[in-house]
């Protein structure tokens, strides 16, 4: 009875909640059910232009003069099929995400938005469309980036991104309108015509495409806004950055330059092979360090966007001496790199997503004991972190198996470039490949196991069921990248079949149960070696049966705390004293800023009051590259200012001016 | 049995002898390794059969599960050993033709030796306790130093054979013994003795007997680890120790193993000619620990950036001496 009477003077509040809730999930559900649509639908279209005939559309009333044309072939078909299924995932995902957080309507009418101009990108058939298409993905991803526009980090964040952003939209729009006053607008009419096309003009185009596209694609050294941007943004719009939108700078370097304007000279695979290593290696060593969970998957997409560079520069590089089949066996490491790459790092965002939801950090250093809160996000992120660190039985595996059997096996002859350039990318991708694995099990290590080291972190609850179905997706295509990349052989075989400039007319390796090289006596097979893994653990397991009948009944005691009471959770092992020795020995590249203060008790010099350490690891490509530029920029606005103090006579001089330089330029 | 295959019922035999001769034969190298420092030190030594005898008493205690720790750092020791006993399966230790060879490359055999080290570094992490993160960030430090290294002395090795699987590569030396002398090869021997002690936490890297928490590696990251789940983790070093030890050995040396169609004759050839060659290296190992000590751990990157070095070289100089592939 005194329930009763307790609850009716709050009940039309509680009904008021109710329906607030209701809408907001109902709002949810339509926003991220139809990004999981947008997704089906693009995963739909594109496997059916991998595998069926080109589709051509064109829209002439869309656009004046030019018309939209869409144009979708098997390169195009494989980029679109793979964000069509980052964007199923992600949409599953955020209708518990929206709710949890408490979307504004605005970023979930973006977020589909958003997808449908990721999907249009690669089916662009026309630069006038293709631009069209490229910019609405900009915007869309700025918007959403300033979802939550009221701290001043995202504010930070969104103007850095909208710079870089627009300077390499406006690089692609140089190259393009280049292109296109050689060639013609539509791109088909442009590979027909490549042979009018003099090499002054195909230079201006890499480089400036180089710039543009590799600043979408986070290389070095345009790469900065990354590491903001990323972690800023609501992490299913992160995933979607992260491991579809990154994807279209890759796509544009492989239809633009390779293949319309393919094939290229040396040094195009040369450039290429040395971006790739230099992003991947920094990219890795700056997320091995890194103590922001999300800002650390986000370096860890460069260095995947470097490895998946490193590869296509590999396979032009091989393309252009000849070496068409060890070409052919690049770029399917660079196609298979970029669809592992897609899944393990949509996992990765959504999982650090779940564990931002549920405890308001990205800190590692205040994360932990995640495993027995949240033992579904733990189990995902974990899959994630080994598909991310290239070992067996993880995603990324496969793929840098082959980039590394390609760079081996590349024929030199008496070539003193090649027999120079593969071994020291041997040596990055070696590189890489260790440190990757240091930064993963740092961030899964002290991220989810150990014990809480925060109030909030404590009081971690597990995701909601539709964030882990979305999560569930994505860790099931790692787990088919893992074990069983034959089912993707037929879809890189006619991928490479579209690619004649980087090997496609060669036989590429054979993605059966076994992974055969052509031509190399070479082989793998994930799936055997997953089983053979799982039967010789159990075995060790039954090893350790051994004697039990003679064990005492097992018991739960506590840690060993040094002849101590407990211990507490400030002993532990934290994110920056993990990485520690790593920052000391890359000491010269990092140039970490560290300052220990000592203070000592008044009374006596050898007793110390306290300690403070204080260590900071900014960006060094940054300080040293980007500062003066910005710098140089300001002082040069500070001077223009000096033409418009604010006199009207001034002005109208101004005009009547460039008034007379028109007249006299157009006489 | 189609010669295509090279699977016969003998190497079947041959690869499960290898499995068995490294589960065997690893608390014995360990024991060796033990009873050559002694006597060089003027001790008695507790005898070969020592670590055996430990791994029985070990096995026989209770079982300890620290508080706060997840299956994790129960399943720690599984894997380590369960990857370490699949090495041994898939390299070629005794004969060529093991029917895992061509499931796993050289790249594939590194990425499971350093799948054991991740299980055990995140067990480690996993107690939350200082000295398990201390050893994780150390152990892990090295590994990922460590771990490039492999893969280009390997790689090294893999250029005259055309091939990264490993068979491909011992029978290459063993038919073109005068390979063996080539710049690259030489150089990856020598890197690849250096990361070898590395992985394995022998001197200079990590000393495996010590008892001062503040200076251990390995040790510091397994302290919560008691009774059968320690004696499980020190078989599975050990077992790391032995089958990297053998790889070295076939790698440089590859005589006396028996061939992909081995011979009733040539599999026991093969047992005592990979004993003979562990032997003899664990010997060596263990006389130059006497005279070396722990390197300071921060000295320890320049050691491995040396190594890395002289594997690159060794990787660029095989490409440049090498033959031409047709």
């Amino acid at each position: 009875m005194t329930t009763a009477l307790d609850d009716s003077p709050t009940a039309p509040v509680l009904d008021e909640d109710l329906r607030t809730a209701r809408r907001a999930r109902g709002q949810a559900i339509l926003s991220g059910g139809l990004t999981a649509a947008l997704g089906v639908v693009g995963t739909a279209l594109g496997l059916s232009a991998i595998f069926g005939e080109p589709r051509h559309l064109r829209i002439g009333w869309l656009l004046p003069l030019v018309g939209v044309i869409f144009d979708l072939g098997p390169l195009g078909g494989f980029f679109v099929a793979a964000t069509g299924a980052v964007s199923i995932a992600v949409g599953i995902y955020a209708v518990g995400y929206a709710q949890r957080e408490h979307w504004a309507r605005f970023p979930l009418v973006m977020l589909p938005l958003f997808v449908a101009a990721m999907l249009l990108v690669p089916a662009a058939g026309s630069v006038t469309t293709f631009l069209l298409a490229w910019e609405l993905m900009a915007a869309a991803s700025l918007v959403l980036v300033l979802s939550e526009h009221n701290r001043e980090a995202v504010r930070s964040a969104g103007a850095f991104y909208a710079v870089m952003t627009q300077l390499g939209f406006a690089a692609i729009l140089l190259a393009l309108v280049v292109l296109s006053a050689a060639g013609g607008d539509a791109f088909a009419t442009i590979a027909a015509h490549t042979g009018g096309i003099s090499s002054g003009t195909r230079t201006a185009v890499f480089l400036l495409t180089l710039m543009g596209f590799g600043s979408k694609a986070g290389l070095l050294p345009l790469h900065a806004w990354l590491p903001r941007a990323h972690p800023e943004a609501p992490s299913p719009v992160s995933a979607l950055m992260s491991a579809a939108m990154v994807n279209m700078g890759i796509y544009g370097f492989i239809r633009i330059d390779l293949q319309i304007l393919g094939p290229g000279p040396h040094w195009w695979g040369l450039t290429l092979m040395i971006f790739g290593s230099v992003s991947a290696v920094f990219g890795v060593l700056q997320a091995s360090v890194s103590t922001d969970l999300k800002r650390l998957l986000a370096y860890s997409t460069t260095e995947n966007m470097g490895l998946i560079t490193l590869a296509l520069g590999t396979a032009t590089l091989l393309s252009s001496y000849g070496a068409q089949q060890v070409a052919a066996m690049a770029m399917t490491a660079a196609l298979l790199l970029i669809l592992s790459h897609a899944a393990f790092k949509t996992l990765g965002f959504l999982a650090a997503g779940s564990v931002l939801a549920a405890t308001g950090l990205r800190d590692l250093d205040k994360l932990g004991g995640l495993a027995r809160r949240m033992p579904g996000t733990t189990v995902m992120f974990g899959i994630a972190a080994l598909g991310a660190s290239g070992l067996p039985l993880g995603a990324g595996f496969v793929g840098e198996w082959l980039l590394l059997q390609s760079l081996i096996h590349s024929p030199h002859g008496d070539n003193t470039l090649l027999a120079l350039m593969m071994p020291l990318s041997v040596g990055a991708v070696a590189l890489t490949t260790g440190l990757g694995i240091a930064a993963m099990v740092k961030a899964f290590g002290v991220g989810f196991l150990a014990r809480p080291r925060s109030a909030a972190a404590e009081a971690a609850r597990e995701a909601p069921a539709s964030m882990l179905t979305g999560m569930t997706l994505a860790a099931a295509a790692c787990a088919v990248f893992a074990v069983a990349p034959v089912l993707f052989g037929p879809v890189l075989k006619q991928v490479l079949a579209a690619l004649p400039t980087v090997g496609g007319d060669a036989a590429g390796p054979a993605l059966g149960g076994f992974l055969r090289l052509p031509g190399i006596a070479g082989s793998m097979a994930p799936g055997l070696i997953a089983v053979a893994l799982v039967i010789a653990v159990l075995l060790a397991l039954g090893l350790g049966r051994w004697g039990a009948r003679h064990r005492p009944d097992a018991v739960v005691v506590p840690l060993w705390a040094c002849g101590a009471d407990s211990l507490s959770s400030k002993m532990q092992y934290t994110a920056t004293s993990f990485a520690e020795p790593l920052q000391r020995v890359f000491d010269n590249v990092l140039q970490p800023e560290t300052d220990v203060e000592v203070t000592h008790f008044a009374e006596s010099q050898y007793l110390v009051e306290k300690v403070t350490y204080k260590t900071l690891l900014a960006d060094p490509v940054e300080q040293r590259l980007y500062a003066p530029v910005v710098r140089a920029v300001t002082s040069w606005a500070q001077w223009v200012r000096r033409a418009h103090p604010g006199s009207v006579h001034l002005y109208l001089a101004y005009g009547a001016l460039g008034l007379l330089i028109v007249l006299v330029i157009a006489r | 049995m189609s010669s295509t295959t090279g699977l016969s019922v003998l190497s079947v035999v041959a690869t499960a002898l290898q499995v068995l001769a490294v589960l065997a034969g690893a608390p014995l190298v360990v024991g060796g390794m033990r009873q050559v420092r002694a006597r060089l030190e003027g001790r008695a030594g507790g005898g070969i059969g020592q670590p055996w005898r430990d791994l029985r008493k070990q096995m026989r205690k209770q079982q300890i599960t620290p508080q706060g720790t997840t299956v994790v750092f129960g399943l720690a020791p599984a894997v380590v050993a369960g990857s370490t006993l699949l090495i041994a399966a898939i390299v070629p230790l005794i004969a060529l033709g093991s029917p895992l060879d061509p499931a796993a490359d050289l790249f594939g055999v590194v990425g499971l030796l350093f799948l054991g080290t991740v299980a055990l570094t995140l067990a480690g992490l996993d107690t939350g306790t200082a000295f398990g993160g201390m050893g994780s960030s150390r152990e892990i430090t090295i590994a990922a130093l460590v771990e490039p290294t492999i893969l280009l002395a390997v790689f090294a090795l893999s250029v005259p054979g055309h091939s990264a699987n490993l068979a491909a590569i011992v029978s290459a030396t063993a038919n073109h013994p005068g390979q063996l002398v080539s710049p690259g090869s030489l150089l990856a021997f020598v890197a690849l003795a250096i990361v070898v002690t590395a992985e394995a936490g022998r001197l200079p890297v990590d000393n495996p007997s010590t008892h001062l928490e503040l200076t251990m590696i390995h040790e510091a990251m397994v302290l919560e680890y008691a009774g059968p789940k320690l004696a499980l983790v020190e078989w599975a070093s050990g077992m790391r120790l032995t089958v990297m030890l053998a790889l070295v050995a076939n790698l440089f040396l590859p005589w006396g193993i028996a061939g992909a169609q081995p011979s009733v004759l040539a599999v026991p050839i093969g047992l005592v000619a990979i004993t003979v060659k562990v032997a003899a290296l664990a010997g060596v190992l263990a006389t130059c620990e006497v005279f070396l000590a722990k390197l300071r751990y921060f000295r320890i990157p320049e050691l491995l950036a040396g190594s890395f070095l002289l594997a690159l070289l060794a990787v660029t100089a095989s490409y440049f001496f090498a033959t031409p592939t047709n």
